[in-house]
């Protein structure tokens, strides 16, 4: 559990490796799709358009699966966090540099987004205070409950995230230490694997999460569907 | 042995059982979940979608208990808060 390196320090305030890494990443992010998006065309798509086209609907089929209908309302914001936390976690594996996201503050900021987010979405789609209200439901006594649930799932959204990374790049860097040259390969592997898996964990619990704000005026309208979001927005 | 050794040696020790019991329930939990899932998909092969998503997301909740354990353990390795009482 080391903390990131500091790489310069701009008053107060210590620039860490973690965060040189993440402007590293937007600037890829940036750039990337600038060139790809400079020439579209929808009568003979390229490699590349098509490839983003393939990647782009596959997210908005997976959002449209959990929430038929509102893909379009979600697609930037989940996409971009899939995007972004896939190829974080995938930064690990290049030499030289961490995974962001094997710092706590990365994902901690990740999951503060998520939380603002699943308010917001909330109350766009069913006023302020029909989203309130499904605090209030089944019962008042349960109003503790709800909100401790709340902050309990952000919070485990953050440390699930940042314990995976972390103790991933770990495992790599203890197998070095007990053994040769070869023998981290294999766990670098599965370092894809997990990066990628996390990732899209990460998304869909964020999607989830969202749902279960953005349905809670469905919920109260007819009561039949109240246990199937009540288990929707369950915490970890 | 001095308090220092003490430190070191029930530190080790409760950082492997912590890790090993922390890590049993999970697994068994996983397991059940996993035999389910399975259970259900080759019952309702149409139904692979959704069973698939849930069971995601059912293993990243129990997975995040182990992880819980795995923080805890390296917190006891790494930066133990109370070293600093003996070290005063």
């Amino acid at each position: 559990m080391e903390a990131a390196s500091v790489v310069f320090t701009l008053g107060w305030l210590r620039i860490t490796t973690t965060v040189v890494t993440t402007w590293g990443l937007m600037l890829v992010f940036g750039i990337g799709c600038w060139l790809a998006t400079r020439q579209l065309s929808a009568d003979n798509p390229g490699l590349v358009q098509t490839a983003l086209e393939g990647a782009v609907q596959s997210i908005e089929a997976a959002i449209d699966g959990v929430l038929p209908g509102r893909a379009e309302l979600l697609l930037p914001f989940i996409g971009t966090l899939w995007l972004f936390v896939a190829v974080a976690n995938l930064t690990g594996l290049v030499p030289e540099l961490h995974s962001p996201t094997a710092d706590l503050s990365t994902t901690a900021a990740l999951a503060f987004l998520v939380f603002l987010s699943v308010h917001w979405f909330g109350i766009r789609s069913s006023g302020v205070k029909d989203y309130l209200r499904h605090y209030l439901t089944p019962s008042p006594i349960l109003l503790p409950f709800h909100v401790l649930g709340e902050f309990s799932r952000t919070l485990a959204l953050a440390m699930r995230l940042f314990g995976n990374i972390m103790s991933l790049e770990m495992a790599a860097l203890l197998v070095l230490l007990v053994a040769g040259l070869l023998v981290p390969v294999p766990v670098l592997m599965l370092h894809i694997v997990e990066a990628l898996v996390q990732a899209y964990i990460f998304g869909m619990l964020a999607l989830i999460y969202i749902a279960g704000g953005m349905q809670s005026h469905e919920a109260s309208e007819n009561p039949e569907a109240t246990q199937t979001d009540d288990k929707k927005g369950s915490t970890p | 042995m001095s308090d220092m050794h003490w430190f070191v040696l029930i530190s080790t020790v409760a950082a492997a059982v912590a890790i090993a019991i922390g890590i049993i329930f999970p697994a068994i939990a996983m397991g059940k979940a996993i035999t389910q899932a399975l259970e259900s998909l080759a019952r309702q092969p149409e139904a692979e979608k959704s069973i698939t998503r849930t069971l995601f997301i059912g293993l990243a909740m129990i997975e995040s208990l182990a992880i819980y354990v795995l923080v805890i353990v390296l917190i006891i390795l790494f930066r133990n808060p109370l070293l600093e009482y003996l070290l005063k």
